[in-house]
């Protein structure tokens, strides 16, 4: 059998601690994720129309989308019947190839680098709806560029809700960086403006910037975002590099709707999929993958500061389904 | 509006039903596969998707249904009662008796579903509606300037916040707000607690001891209407480990299709109470099951609206103003406080939503009504009082004042004034109606 077994060997070899991680994070979904399969696996002993069903709902129960997760099915249902698979255990393992195959293919050359400016500051511009966790992901990602010995620059554009800005203000005292903000209540853009004209005359590398959260349906918030872009486009040009949707990993589809609505409003050029240490699958990326071709670039796996990792197919789907069991080990 | 694409699902699919003259097998089993579908696209827990399928299944397939020669309506009506079995047909009260005379909520759930905000428009809501004092506590000693973000909420419904800052337990900052809430004659206390993980033992431990604390009558789950199928999980975990009292989903004003939220109740039990529409402070609504269901399928829901109109709108004023009306002596004050009065309802398209039977707006013609609304606001206030009393003297030069004066053109003065004289005639009509019989709305 193909990926899965490779898979197991690949990571296995990476002696990173990144992957390590990765298993940590998702041991609670992994767990969930892979029992169900185990589980479906046990009962039968040869599969059916009924197993295939089983797994359908097990896709859907990790948030895959209906859609996706019939396409996936179907598609290992055919491949069982062209190498006359039977086996549970086999066809679990086809199952988790073929979701593997879905999103590798779909992303093509998966690239989850953050694009760098040639020259100048970098800006990188977080979005999402309210109660993603956008405020905490910018701390982590400046952790890790602070660690590298790089000058990071903060823009608190939400001026919307109330506390948002004392509490990017927290973390900017926390971990030394320099914030430009405005009143509670200022337009944002006028922050992002001088936040930018700031990155570029005392020469930071890095100009992050907070949004206030906004649900995806409110035209004028999301009006709002497109014109944040344009100013910052005015002081740095080709800014922001980095457009950065955050998701909730325990959103529904409605993930996809966010998606949409966000590339529609600034362009998208990742996602960074937070709060994967609960016992959500995250499912949500395949959907969205299927939808808009978007990655996730990087993911949180906990509540430490060094809690956000890049984003690894390879550790993801081991991680989700370490678990599961292979025919050799029934025997 | 949440659940809008699972109501336009829902009501095409039955539209197609209601077509036919007579329901068969086939038919009912390919409307059930479409139903099916989008509920589980709305996020509706499988489980609960397979026995609602299943109930309606039974019902449509009874004699009854397919012998019945309007089989759209029996149809429209088994779907609305299973929905409305789904949302809970039990207790979507909020119990704020407590024999000690002092009632304490406390907020629970995961991270970034709203809590803070819910409980500031909690405490509004309890004064509003039920005429009551909250004490807002913050107990998010975790995440940054929670405390100050409960403060400055507070501080705009001028409702008071106890806080010690990030240095003290929750437990004890709950031991003594209770103290505090006791001496100084507040009816409820309302508890702000960090989010966490349902898997993270030492703060679920923490929430255990805060309710051994502080006896809550009520333990609201706070959820996010956008999650996936996972919050079942998660509310059941959270139930086992404090026997959560009711639920409230946050964020309905987006798109979410909201069906996993809703599953919360019918696989854990859990009542939703509450639900926050938006993110102004008076943004929260008391859930009705059945009057929830009936939007979902269309049928408008009407107690709603006559709830929201008792409750913004100034009956002397309006009243005054029909009057008025009927007199002839309507003029553009008159007009612009109706508006407002109207507008004191919140968005329209919220308003149209609870009628039966109009037409949808977009968020687009939405904006353009608001702005419409604005214009009209700013050019009305332009005018001297003389004017606004006596539109008939508005000629050219003073039109062309106060469209400088507000920015705008005259075009868009005459356009106020248009609408006025439209207003104007059809007051006329309804005087000769009145004239002719008795006045329709006396």
């Amino acid at each position: 059998m193909g990926f899965f077994k490779k898979l197991k060997e690949k990571v296995f070899g990476k002696s990173v601690s990144q992957s390590d991680k990765y298993v940590a994070g998702l041991d609670k979904s992994s767990r969930a994720f892979s029992s169900k399969l185990n589980s479906l696996s046990s009962r039968w002993r040869e599969v059916d129309e009924e197993y295939f069903e089983e797994l359908e709902q097990i896709l859907i129960e990790a948030d895959v989308g209906v859609n996706l997760a019939l396409e996936i099915v179907d598609a290992t249902k055919k491949q069982c019947k062209l190498e006359n698979i039977t086996d549970p255990f086999l066809t679990n393992e086809l199952l988790i190839d073929k979701i593997f195959i879905f999103y590798a293919n779909t992303a093509g050359e998966i690239d989850t680098a953050i694009k760098e400016a040639e020259e100048g500051p970098t800006v990188i511009l977080m979005v999402g709806v309210n109660g993603v966790g956008k405020t905490t992901t910018i701390a982590k990602i400046t952790k890790r560029y602070l660690d590298d010995g790089k000058k990071v620059l903060w823009a608190a554009g939400d001026t919307f809700r109330a506390g948002a800005t004392e509490q990017l203000g927290v973390w900017a005292d926390r971990l030394k960086v320099d914030m430009v903000r405005g009143k509670e209540g200022a337009d944002p853009s006028s922050v992002l403006f001088e936040a930018a004209k700031k990155a570029k005359e005392e020469k930071y590398d890095y100009l992050i910037c907070d949004t206030a959260g906004r649900l995806q349906t409110k035209v004028n918030l999301m009006n709002e975002l497109s014109k944040m872009k344009r100013v910052i486009a005015k002081e740095i040009e080709q800014g922001p590099h980095e457009v950065l949707l955050v998701l909730d990993a325990t959103t529904g589809q409605n993930g996809v709707l966010q998606a949409k609505a966000f590339s529609e409003a600034t362009g998208i050029d990742g996602i960074v999929l937070t709060k994967m240490d609960g016992t959500s699958k995250g499912g949500i990326i395949l959907a969205i993958m299927e939808e808009l071709k978007v990655p996730v670039k990087l993911v949180g796996v906990g509540e430490a500061m060094d809690d956000l990792i890049e984003f690894d197919l390879d550790d993801y789907i081991y991680g989700l389904t370490k678990g599961v069991k292979e025919k050799e080990d029934q025997k | 509006m949440a659940f809008e694409q699972l109501g336009d699902r829902l009501q095409s699919i039955i539209k197609k039903v209601k077509g036919q003259t007579r329901l068969t097998e086939k038919n009912v089993e390919e409307m059930l596969k479409e139903i099916r579908l989008s509920l589980l696209e709305a996020d509706v827990n499988f489980k609960v998707v397979k026995e609602f399928i299943a109930n309606v299944k039974e019902q449509m397939l009874g004699e009854e249904v397919l012998k019945s020669l309007t089989p759209g309506q029996m149809v429209v009506k088994i779907v609305k009662d299973e929905l409305v079995k789904l949302f809970g047909d039990g207790d979507n009260e909020l119990n704020l008796s407590n024999k000690s005379g002092l009632s304490v909520l406390l907020m629970v759930g995961l991270q970034g579903s709203g809590k803070t905000t819910a409980s500031a428009k909690l405490a509004s809501f309890i004064r509003k509606k039920k005429n009551k004092k909250s004490l807002l506590v913050a107990c998010d000693v975790y995440r940054p300037a929670a405390i100050d973000q409960l403060k400055t909420l507070g501080q705009s419904i001028d409702v008071e916040v106890y806080s010690e800052g990030t240095q003290v337990s929750p437990v004890t900052i709950t031991k003594n707000a209770l103290g505090y809430a006791k001496a100084n004659g507040f009816d409820n206390v309302i508890i702000d607690t960090a989010g966490r993980l349902h898997i993270d033992e030492t703060l679920m431990q923490e929430l255990k001891d805060i309710v051994s604390v502080a006896s809550p009558n009520e333990i609201l789950l706070v959820v996010d209407a956008m999650s996936g199928q996972d919050i079942v999980n998660v509310a059941s975990s959270f139930y086992e480990a404090l026997r959560v009292t009711g639920a409230i989903l946050t964020k309905m004003d987006g798109d979410a299709r909201g069906g996993a939220a809703l599953s919360v109740k019918h696989l854990t039990g859990v009542p939703i109470k509450f639900i926050g529409v938006g993110e102004k402070i008076d943004d929260l609504e008391a859930f009705y099951p059945d009057r929830m269901a009936d939007r979902i399928l269309g049928m408008g829901d009407v107690i709603s609206l006559i709830e929201k109109a008792q409750e913004n709108i100034d009956e002397k004023k309006t009243k005054k103003g029909f009057h008025r009306m009927m007199d002839g002596k309507f003029n553009l004050e008159d007009m612009l406080e109706q508006m407002e009065q109207i507008g004191k309802m919140g968005p329209l398209k919220g308003i149209l939503k609870l009628i039966p039977g109009m037409p949808k707006i977009s968020e687009e013609d939405q904006a353009r009504a608001d702005a419409q609304l604005k214009n009209t606001r700013v050019i009305i206030q332009s005018m001297t009082v003389e004017e606004r009393r006596n539109p008939e003297i508005l000629r050219a030069s003073r039109k062309i004042r106060i469209a400088k004066g507000c920015g705008k053109t005259p075009a868009d003065v005459n356009k106020v004034i248009n609408q006025y004289e439209k207003m104007k005639e059809m007051a006329k009509q309804l005087k000769a109606f009145s004239k002719n019989g008795k006045n329709p709305f006396q």
